[in-house]
């Protein structure tokens, strides 16, 4: 049945782990630290040992209740810890804390925006556990283990199989690392294994009017964007590919499995079977109390919910007319966001603070790997800036300019631009003079601008930036143009 | 409704915890553990249609730490009792796949 031709449609849901930014481990006192010494971050708690008692970090359970919010799911009044039963040396009590059947949040959704949609997907729940440790399995004949991270607190989100591609997928693990982001509830590094990803993946082929459904498989552990997308790509051609050799490759019919991501190969491996179905012999864990979550918690919790990604991207394109880009990289983190909206606040023309925010303060903030927030300069200053942008006091290039003086100097920017002479010359004759120079010194350029069509526009640019040049930096951009406008015309006409 | 456990259920839950039994001790265990079951089952005899279900015996609940970080053991303390370790590291037997057994 090689030939026939058929549509198919990809089913995806994805199982998300969040490790939340907390200062402590979930249910002990031990810091979470990345890359600390092995076994450095450990006590009688998360080492498992006999008789000690977990007591729940109370920040943990705000944060896990503030992102179900987000989520729109409803929030559990009650809820508890079970124990799932497993037996592997990076879980040191044989058993892991999490929540089986009370969630504590569930029923919600999360809306992405996927090319010029809106696509939503359901959340089936989200629940807090604890992280595993880790086992490095490269040594001979031995497995060295670091509990460092046994203990740290995890928020598990399933969506409902409402991913239709991989690239809707892709885009609502960008979209959701967004979100943690901004509600402060993780740091959502990739390289630090703070977002852990697994798509549950088949497809739906729809053939001669029948439709037939691949068995679902679970790929394991992806730390990646990317990884998400081609892996989630890879499965669904390998999945119908299947289907075509064997027409009994069907759910129900041959049994799920769980694969791994070969990112050097490209392809999805075999791990194991899941014809029996997992026994993790989950019960209430009777060393912790239940949760009761009141109204007022609730409301505190509730207050603490600040305006969501998408929301923010919209308004700022609406209520200060910047572009869909801009928006998206002044929305990317929070700490960007606000500082935008302050310095918008502090009286300075939004549409080129947004402009010097993203091409010149991040850029800046990216050179030298820290948060905009972070470079040490004043908002009042950065306000500043844009203010004697937008009155043409100076032009474009000398903000910039000014901009990387003002990383080690606090002088007011209008101060910077009087000393540094860049203080923009309006002045009609000395623009004329700097046109003039440029003109006499680069006849090619003139000849170019005036004769040849196809390096006309170069050309043109070429002499402003000469002119540009001349005039130190000084010279209002605009008037620079008309002028030289004005002289390649003249030429023309022969005047 | 006496329950009981069979060998079969003894060597799944022996599997389960990765424990190697032998036949001898299935047998023992699946008596043993019956019995067992048999005791706790006298917790039936009680009428419980009026008592809402729960998970735990204490009227307590919302027992919340602030996130503040407290001294952790060394990792000399932390591999005190360990069977070996390795610069740091617990070292344990390899592990192979998690489903064999
Ligand atoms: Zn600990």
């Amino acid at each position: 049945m090689s030939d026939q031709t058929l549509t198919t449609r990809t089913i995806v849901g994805l199982e998300i782990h969040v490790q939340l930014q907390t200062k402590t481990k979930m249910f002990c006192g031990c810091p979470v630290r990345f890359e600390a010494p092995p076994n450095s971050c450990v006590c009688p708690v998360c080492l498992g040992h006999p008789g000690a008692l977990p007591v729940m970090n109370g920040q943990a359970y705000r944060w896990a209740v503030l992102t179900g919010m987000a989520l729109n799911c409803a929030i559990a009044r009650h809820t508890k810890w079970d124990r799932k039963s497993y037996f592997y040396p990076d879980l040191p009590k044989n058993y892991q804390i999490s929540q089986y059947d009370l969630p504590l949040a569930s029923d919600g959704y999360f809306e992405v925006q996927v090319g010029a949609g809106t696509k939503r997907v359901r959340i089936r729940r989200a629940h807090l556990e604890e992280d595993a440790g880790k086992n490095l399995h490269d040594t001979g004949n031995c497995t060295l283990v670091d509990l460092n991270r046994a203990g740290a607190p995890l928020l598990e989100i399933v969506t409902e199989p409402d991913i239709e591609s991989a690239e809707e997928a892709y885009v609502f693990c960008i979209e959701l690392q967004r979100l943690v982001t901004h509600l402060g509830v993780s740091e959502g590094v990739m390289q630090k294994g703070q977002m852990r990803f697994e798509p549950n993946v088949n497809v739906a082929i729809e053939s001669q009017g029948r439709e037939y459904r691949t068995p679902i498989v679970e790929i394991k552990n992806l730390n990646s964007f990317r990884a998400v997308r081609q892996a989630i790509e890879y499965e669904a051609q390998r999945q119908t590919a299947a289907w075509r050799e064997n027409a009994d490759y069907q759910l129900g019919t041959v049994p799920n499995e769980n694969r791994g991501w070969n990112a050097d190969k490209g392809v999805t491996e075999f791990q194991r079977g899941k014809e029996a179905a997992h026994d993790y012999r989950y019960f209430p864990d009777p060393d912790l109390v239940p949760v009761e979550v009141s109204d007022v918690m609730l409301e505190e919790i509730r207050a603490m919910l600040p305006e969501l990604p998408i929301a923010r991207r919209r308004r700022f394109a609406e209520q200060y007319g910047l572009s869909v880009k801009d928006a998206e990289t002044l929305v990317e983190h929070r700490a960007t966001a606000e500082l935008f909206e302050r310095v918008v606040a502090g009286g300075a023309p939004a549409e080129v603070v947004g402009k010097q925010l993203v091409n010149v303060w991040l850029k800046l903030a990216n050179d030298r790997g820290v948060a905009v927030t972070d470079l040490g300069v004043d908002e009042t200053r950065m306000a500043e800036l844009a203010k004697i942008a937008a009155d043409g006091t100076v032009n474009k290039t000398a903000a910039n300019q000014i901009a990387e003086i003002m990383l080690s100097r606090g002088e007011s920017p209008r101060q910077l631009a009087e000393e540094l002479g860049l203080v923009q010359v309006q002045d009609m004759d000395s623009t004329r003079r700097w046109v003039e120079e440029a003109f006499t010194a680069n006849e090619n350029a003139v000849r170019d601008a005036l004769q040849n069509p196809k390096k006309m526009q170069a050309a043109v640019g070429f002499l402003r930036g000469q002119a540009m040049k001349g005039s130190g930096g000084k010279a209002d951009p605009k008037l620079l143009g008309e002028l030289i406008e004005e002289r390649l015309a003249r030429l023309r006409t022969g005047s | 409704m006496a329950s009981s456990l069979d060998e079969a259920a003894v060597r799944h839950v022996a599997r389960l915890a990765r424990l190697k039994i032998t036949d001898t001790e299935a047998t023992l265990f699946a008596s043993q553990l019956s019995k067992v079951l048999e005791y706790v089952e006298q917790l039936n005899e009680v009428d419980t249609r009026n008592v809402p279900p729960t998970a735990h015996a204490l009227p307590v609940s919302n027992v919340f730490r602030e996130d503040v970080v407290r001294a952790s053991w060394t990792t000399d303390q932390a591999l005190h009792n360990a069977p070996d370790g390795h610069d740091g590291f617990f070292r344990v037997p390899k592990v192979l796949d998690q489903e064999s057994s």
